[in-house]
């Protein structure tokens, strides 16, 4: 049933009493959380501190004496330190000097990061054998160049100091022959029996090789139960190929070609790396430019607000089980025989026949999507409707899924089976390859109860994790940049992965011990690799070899499109679920808990709501209204005899009644990072409902639970109601822009400083002015407010470029969050639906920086190419400079941040940055580093910095491309191009600071028809 | 009562704040200039190295060019130290049974690392780049001195900030002709008859060398 959503959330908030502030408040102005909203006392002291709670209590109030013998033992101190002398270092040249390496300068390798729904191409930076930093691979379909936060984090991963350390039978150590002893011995009594008692269970296998010695596995061990399990699958989308086309196919989607967009809940910009490719397409349909405003339109429909909701022109908060609803409204407004659900809303159907209207007037330039959580029937419905449209063949194509061995069955099925089968005593034999059911498992399977009913278990994984402490034997795994494998791509293309270290935990690859499998324990994984491919392609190998590893993608192995003849929806629409559903989603962060002990993916604020460490029960404002509840309440969610507890986020723009928590959080056995952060919420998924369950109940339980949300975190000015005038963010529509682009201009920038041509155009002549020396180049940034979706991945990738600490949710929760570059997330309208806006902000160089003044000890100067610039050495701590910076960018070193003991940490920091200690300002450099190389490489060849030739860490790993960097005293350069746009503006510039870093402003492409509606 | 301290007391009070005042001051000066001394700076201070390598006799007695050893000077920020590979180039066929070389040797045949001292040690926070120095025209006889007559390798220079930034404000006083940057004992007047200034005039137009000394330029 699709419920009409309540007319005033305010009224009902105000009525449940949850949140009496928000009366009368209709949130004109954009807002970033609902305590801002409400404006109460403590979000105003949270405010008007820097650093919220900063100054820590001292016990007593200090004595006199007290604070001159402290003063004085520091001033002693103080001297004592530059007294010093450095110590003696050593300097230990290789003995013999391996190929091509010259220390100090990196090497590039290419390699891919696998993954269940389709991997993505990197190349990664080696700095004398230590893999340092991941870029894209613009050579490969998937990455065209850029990454996600995931590729980004995986560096560290590889360096995750808890990662298990040694082969180990009930915990004690053994040797790798011992393990291959009893595992042959094992095989044996197995082969005997054709493998009658032995089960495999791995993840869905994206590496050709693999399935090809799988099937030789399946060969010898004929019966053997091969698993493949993933906790995000896709079975919902099979199942419903299957019911489509009779096959198992995916959709490729070219977002490039579409002109409307239509998101059934799915989160295609921001789910996982095949996103990246997506947001890459449909960028640069959504770049408003002075002459060029044919945006496309981006409708979404979904329950809590993503990435890809962020980006909609409109979007429509519905619950999950009503999407199947609207998505057959849909359908029969576009002439397709469906039934639907007798249920109605006005608001629902106009909103469906606008969208309907809209796609048909775009028929073959359209795309309709759903996500893998939705049922079967709703992708058949999907699939029906881009038939329909006509965009089969034109925005959509099939192709077969991206698995190397077909998988017979949904894996939710086969991991029930296998589960049943160890509980019967059938499986004697259990081999897991880098899975960890005993964690994410459906609940009523009760996976590690079944383990204990199997007599031989031996599990391969990167930590010693739920499933590994259950299990009598434990192999570390490799990590995929330590090992040797191939990965196919979404679009079928096969990269080889090969590895940029030796195993730093002697770890193994699945390659490796599916082979001792095999009994071909002597063969390596690069020969497995290289079999594998050999047969393949046999003709000039080794050329072809040496070319495939250099360009990272092997030619010639996309997959074809899929011809296919469409059934039509038969199936009925499913009865209303009644009362509160609950949905299972991957965590946006730490996906599915592989990441749990990633603590820059932790520390990594989740798009939409900006919390780090944690997950929570994300529940609508009107909910929350209703049941009593506020941010930070503890409650029980019960559904089906099963229930967990975590702590409430009210969410601006969740539908009502529908309750979100990700899963990934709440492990046991993740690692010092993960462990015991969050709640676990794969107990209350089961097998019968991996997605979505109805009829949930929640019951305050009268704790409270601190959360560490970043959203709040920065103002840009105690006078906020100025500020907001002036309009941080600025937003127009397609119309009115392409009408009179300069209206930006005219409203809101400049009108009281009386000039129009500011300095943008005259950066020389004003710098000149300001006395300074005047550098041969000017560099700057403009960031498209209208192509960042907040995916994360600049933020990472800046933490990894500029080492940059994790400090923990106890200090987030502080605001201490040491990020160079975050990511604002904006609210714009009624509290029940706002509309998402992302704005993401680095340091912004001001030419007139009033951090740079304020420095009683010159640690913060400008450089005459215009950077903003931080000597450490010379910072003492007084955070002057950041009390005087407006836009809050600046990110102190309260404690000793930086990791300087783990030994494996210290491989991944950048040699080019200096890691920096406590007590010292920092702050985003324009990645200083990779100016000053560019610049040396340049003046050594002779000539000038060429045009593009500098890239930022943020700008090379973001995939819409959002972020243009470069030299604007070049008029000709792509960044002083944007900077001639009529939309280009520049941060709270009304203070003069002058900012090198603006904005193009965020340009929506509403359609008129759906006028009023979403503020209705 | 009685008065406690006698009246000279108070001159000898006087006496003493200016006293400490000068003492205090004696001793910051004192420390100041102890930084610059070669106790601090281990300037002209000889290393003992694991094999005691001569450069007095490898590149004032053969002739050896600084490359052939410090391979990646013109194309990397380190200039580089030579693998025991590159010692064993001639020493597989000469002294092949030297004692003193024999930590050389084990190295090889172990494939470990010779671990030599570090003579030249710039601070953590500080990146020097060989690389762009040698194609600007700077000679490493500027900073290293005359590193053919040391048997043993010292620091000629203090490598202080101070000292660094003295160039970058006049580099035309060191620079001279790229191809002249390997030489030892270069002099512009003997070689060219003409002065430094004259030179480094010249090449500072020539090499388009810039006098940058913004902070990012070596701290980042």
């Amino acid at each position: 049933m699709i419920e009409e959503q309540p007319t005033s959330t305010l009224s009902a908030a105000r009525d449940g009493g949850a949140l009496p502030e928000l009366a009368g408040k209709s949130g004109p102005e954009f807002w970033r959380s609902l305590e801002e909203l409400s404006g109460t006392e403590r979000f105003q002291d949270f405010l008007r501190r820097e650093y919220p709670d900063q100054a820590e209590k001292l016990l007593s109030e200090p004595e006199r004496r007290t604070v001159l013998k402290l003063m004085g033992a520091s001033l002693g101190l103080a001297g004592l330190a530059a007294c010093t002398k450095q110590p003696e270092e050593r300097i230990l040249p290789y003995a013999k000097n391996p190929e091509s390496t010259t220390p100090g300068v990196p090497l590039y390798f290419a390699t891919a990061m696998p993954w269940a729904r389709g991997s993505i191409g990197l190349l990664v930076e080696n700095h004398q054998g230590r893999p340092t930093k991941i870029e894209g691979n613009p050579d490969h379909p998937a990455s065209k160049g850029a990454t996600d936060a995931f590729a980004q984090a995986a560096v560290l991963e590889l360096y995750d100091p808890d990662r298990s350390t040694a082969i180990t039978k009930r915990g004690r150590t053994q040797t790798y022959d011992e393990f291959l002893t009893e595992l042959r011995a094992e095989l044996n009594v197995q082969g005997a029996r054709q493998g009658a008692g032995l089960a495999i269970v791995l993840p869905t296998i994206v590496s050709p090789t693999l399935a090809r010695q799988i099937r030789e596995l399946r060969a010898a061990y004929p019966q053997a139960r091969i698993v493949q399990w993933d906790a995000i699958h896709r079975d919902e989308a099979r199942a419903g190929a299957l019911a489509a086309f009779g096959k198992d196919v995916v959709p490729a989607r070219a977002y490039d070609k579409a002109r409307v967009v239509l998101a059934l809940d799915d989160d295609f910009l921001g789910g996982g790396p095949e996103a990246v490719r997506a947001a890459r397409d449909f960028a640069p349909t959504r770049r408003a430019r002075k002459g060029r405003t044919d945006l496309s339109r981006l409708y979404v429909v979904e329950s809590a607000p993503s990435v890809t909701g962020t980006m909609a022109d409109h979007r429509l908060p519905l619950r999950a089980a009503d999407v199947e609803d609207c998505a057959r409204r849909l359908a029969q407004r576009l002439g397709l025989d469906v039934k639907t659900g007798e249920a109605t809303s006005a608001k629902v159907d106009r909103w469906v026949d606008a969208v309907a209207k809209d796609l048909q007037a775009n028929a073959g330039a359209s795309i309709v999507t759903t996500g893998d959580w939705q049922p079967a029937a709703v992708h058949h419905l999907v699939a029906a409707i881009n038939d329909k449209l006509g965009n089969v063949g034109k925005t959509v194509r099939y192709m077969p899924p991206v698995d190397c061995l077909p998988q017979e069955r949904g894996q939710i099925e086969a991991l029930r089976e296998l589960a049943a089968d160890m509980q019967a005593g059938k499986v004697e034999a259990l081999v897991l390859l880098g899975v960890n059911p005993a964690y994410d498992a459906p609940a009523d399977l009760d996976f590690a109860a079944a383990l204990s009913k199997v007599p031989f278990k031996a599990h391969s994984g990167l930590h010693l994790d739920e499933t590994g402490i259950v299990c009598e034997w434990h192999v570390p795994a490799a990590h995929f940049l330590e090992s040797w494998g191939d990965a196919r791509a979404a679009d079928g293309t096969v990269t080889i992965v090969q590895p940029l270290i030796l195993p730093l935990r002697g770890g193994k690859s699945a390659i490796e011990l599916v082979n001792a499998m095999l009994g071909k324990g002597g063969e390596s994984a690069y020969e497995a690799v290289r079999a594998t491919w050999q047969a393949e392609k046999p003709e000039a190998f080794e050329a072809n070899w040496r070319r495939w590893l250099h360009d990272g993608v092997v030619p010639g192995t996309a997959a074809a499109t899929v011809a296919t003849t469409l059934k039509a929806v038969r199936s009925e629409p499913r009865p209303a679920a009644a009362g509160i559903e609950v949905l299972f989603r991957p965590d946006p962060t730490i996906w599915d808990g592989r990441f749990a002990n990633n603590g820059w993916l932790q520390e990594l604020p989740k798009p939409a709501t900006k919390i780090t460490w944690d997950n929570t029960v994300q529940l609508a404002p009107a909910l929350a209204a209703r049941l009593g509840l506020a941010t930070g309440d503890v409650v029980e969610v019960a559904v089906g005899g099963r229930s967990v507890r975590g702590p409430v986020w009210v969410s601006p723009g969740q539908a009502d009644s529908s309750v979100t928590l990700h899963v990934g959080y709440g492990r046991k056995r993740a690692g010092h990072v993960g462990s015991a952060a969050g709640f676990d919420a794969f107990a209350l998924r089961t097998s019968g409902a991996a997605w979505m369950v109805a009829g949930a109940s929640i019951h305050k339980t009268g704790e409270t639970f601190a959360i560490a949300s970043t959203q709040e975190h920065v103002d840009y000015d105690i006078v906020q109601t100025e500020v907001k005038k002036r309009q941080i963010l600025r937003v127009r529509t397609v119309d009115r822009f392409a009408a009179d682009p300069h209206s930006l201009d005219v409203e809101d920038r400049h009108h009281h400083l009386g000039e129009t041509d500011f300095y943008k155009k005259a950066v020389q002549r004003e710098i000149a002015t300001m006395g300074r020396p005047v550098g041969e180049h000017q560099w700057g940034m403009v960031i498209d407010l209208n192509a960042c979706t907040a995916c994360g991945a600049c933020v990472t990738a800046c933490q990894a470029e500029n080492n940059i600490a994790v400090v923990g949710k106890d200090q987030v929760l502080r605001g201490r969050e040491m990020h160079w570059i975050r990511i604002d997330r904006y609210f714009d309208g009624p509290v029940d639906n706002p509309r998402l806006l992302n704005q993401p902000v680095p340091c912004m160089h001001c030419e007139n920086a009033p951090c740079e003044v304020v420095c009683p000890v010159g640690a913060t100067q400008h450089s005459p190419e215009g950077l903003n610039e931080m000597a450490y050495n010379r910072c003492v701590g007084t955070r002057y400079c950041s009390n005087n910076c407006p836009y809050k960018v600046r990110r102190f070193n309260f404690m000793l941040y930086s990791d300087y003991v783990t030994e494996t940490l210290k491989l991944q920091r950048n040699p080019d940055v200096t890691v920096r200690s406590r007590g010292v300002m920092e702050k985003c450099t324009y990645c200083v580093q990779r100016i000053n190389h560019t610049r040396i490489t340049a003046k050594r060849e002779g000539r000038k910095i060429r045009e593009g030739e500098i890239v930022t860490a943020c700008q090379q790993a973001c995939p819409t491309e959002a972020i243009v960097f470069g030299d604007v005293a070049d008029q000709k350069s792509a960044v002083s191009r944007l900077r001639e746009e009529p939309h280009e503006y520049g941060l709270i510039e009304e203070y003069n600071t002058k900012p090198r870093t603006t904005y193009l402003a965020k340009i929506r492409n509403p359609n008129p028809d759906l006028a009023g509606l979403e503020s209705a | 009562m009685a008065q406690i301290f006698h009246p000279s007391f108070n001159t000898l009070s006087k006496a003493s704040v200016v006293a400490a005042v000068l003492l205090l001051g004696s001793v910051g000066l004192a420390t100041l200039h102890a930084n610059r001394t070669s106790i601090v700076t281990d300037v002209e201070v000889p290393k003992i190295q694991p094999v005691p390598f001569s450069h007095d006799h490898h590149v004032g007695g053969l002739g050896i060019d600084c490359r052939y050893c410090h391979a990646s000077v013109e194309e990397a920020a380190s200039a580089g130290l030579p693998s025991t590979k590159t010692c064993m180039s001639c020493h597989s066929q000469i002294w092949t049974n030297a004692e003193m070389l024999e930590p050389v040797r084990a190295s090889y045949r172990d494939d470990t690392s010779i671990e030599w001292i570090r003579v030249h040690d710039l601070p953590e926070f500080v990146y020097f780049n060989h690389s762009i120095h040698v194609a600007k025209g700077i000679g490493c006889e500027s900073c290293h001195g005359r590193v053919d007559q040391m048997p043993l390798m010292w620091k000629k220079e203090t490598l202080n900030m101070e000292w660094c930034l003295a160039c970058h404000r006049a580099p035309e006083k060191f620079l001279r002709p790229r191809s002249k940057v390997f030489e030892m004992g270069w002099d512009p007047q003997k070689a060219l008859g003409k002065s430094q200034a004259e030179l480094g005039a010249e090449l500072k137009a020539e090499y388009q060398v810039q006098s940058l000394t913004n902070c990012s330029i070596c701290h980042r």
